[in-house]
């Protein structure tokens, strides 16, 4: 049980386990494969580093608001929060469990840099199965909403991941891309990405430019209180999965792409958005920006 | 990776629920998590451990030894996975874990 008072905390700062905890009604978790099971990565051991006793990712199902969902959390801290073989089979077998006992949701709480490079092939193929069952579950009708608000941000397959989701939350310190800055600054230089500059980062990837952009549904405070009514209302908004969305959504993001593709820095698609003060994106705080710009903002 | 195990004599808690299992901690850099169970005989504490820095067994004992006088922890299975945490670091992780299976943070 958690005093109400510690519902009241940081997102960013708190462990996998913790954000499941404070999400979910209080005591209602129930971990599937939990530390105990030992269930670690066979290609760590081979590689003779050190393995996590859940391999990173929490999974197992518990009420929201009375009810029944399942939850898999990524823990950043160990190794980015990186897909390996074992870390994405718990994600995609909690993803197929929800396509057969249709809970009222599935909750991804994203923190993930991509593929586990220590793992290659088996993570890639990790990544695969986890997209291939997320739109297997949203397929028969079981909603899947991404929260991003992690230190380490949702980056390479993940990033693919959490686009494919119903709804995605996300707070100002969350970021969300696939190449993340240091890969776009080794790959193409630092002249094309900067990826010291915090400013430059968080304004490319960050919350508040996601949801300007409409790739976030919700903008919320880095308060694990904010992430849960933000995941409540997105349970209760699913997006269809048909060929007629698709392709709406298809027509969308070529629209942007030619409206925005010429933009060299955020500022200048916020500019191009309407946005009336561009100094106050990066200063104010989320339910300001959701005030004075969600008129402006793209929706999906 | 080096793999070491301890057998700590400790003596019994008075009053020691016995909990579910319970892990604290993550294994990230210059930190370890610890996995609380039970398992170990009377007066006994087992700890297994697995670190990234190789040579630090006579560390680990005294770390150890001297959390086992001051809590007790009879009857407990401790493993450890550990990524370079100092002596400090882990003595403040074994007793938020044994403070954690005893139930509440405090």
């Amino acid at each position: 049980m958690r005093p109400a008072a510690l519902d009241r905390r940081s997102w960013r700062e708190a462990t996998a386990r913790r954000r499941v905890a404070a999400l979910l009604d209080p005591g209602s978790f129930a971990e599937w494969l939990p530390p105990a099971a030992r269930v670690t990565s066979p290609h760590l051991a081979a590689l003779d580093l050190p393995v996590a006793f859940d391999d990173g990712a929490v999974v197992g199902e518990g009420l929201l608001d009375r009810r029944r969902v399942f939850v898999a959390a990524q823990e950043g801290a160990f190794m980015g929060g990186a897909v390996g073989e074992v870390h994405g089979a718990k994600l995609t077998g909690l993803l197929r469990r929800a396509a057969r006992e249709r809970p009222a949701g599935i909750l991804l709480l994203l923190d993930s840099g991509g593929v586990r490079l220590q793992e290659a092939n088996a993570g890639l193929i990790a990544v695969s199965e986890v997209l291939r069952a997320v739109l297997e579950a949203r397929a028969v009708g079981v909603p899947v909403i991404g929260l991003i608000g992690g230190a380490w941000g949702c980056f390479g397959g993940m990033g693919i991941v959490a686009a494919c989701c119903d709804g995605l939350a996300m707070s100002e310190e969350g970021r969300l891309g696939v190449s993340g800055p240091d890969v776009l600054e080794t790959v193409k230089g630092v002249e094309e990405l900067d990826a010291a500059d915090r400013a430059l980062v968080w304004r490319t990837y960050g919350g508040k430019h996601r949801w300007l952009l409409g790739d976030a549904d919700r903008l919320v405070a880095d308060d694990v209180a904010a992430f849960r009514v933000a995941a409540l209302e997105l349970l209760a908004a699913p997006r269809p999965l048909e060929l007629e969305a698709l392709e709406a959504e298809h027509r969308t993001l070529s629209e942007r792409l030619e409206t925005f593709g010429g933009a060299a820095d955020a500022r200048e698609v916020w500019a191009a958005l309407g946005v009336r003060d561009l100094d106050l994106v990066a200063r104010c705080e989320p339910d300001e920006l959701v005030r004075a710009e969600g008129a402006r903002r793209r929706t999906r | 990776m080096e793999r070491l195990q301890f057998e700590l004599e400790c003596e019994e808690e008075a009053a020691a629920p016995a909990g579910p299992p319970v892990v604290v901690g993550v294994v990230g850099s210059g930190n370890l998590e610890v996995l609380v169970e039970r398992g170990a005989p009377v007066g006994r504490c087992r700890v297994v451990v697995a670190t990234s820095a190789r040579g630090f067994a006579d560390t680990w004992r005294a770390v150890l030894e001297d959390f086992a006088a001051r809590r007790r922890p009879s009857g407990l299975v401790l493993s450890v996975n550990d990524a370079g945490a100092t002596p400090a670091v882990v003595t403040l992780r074994l007793d938020q874990a044994i403070e954690e299976y005893r139930g509440g943070r405090r």
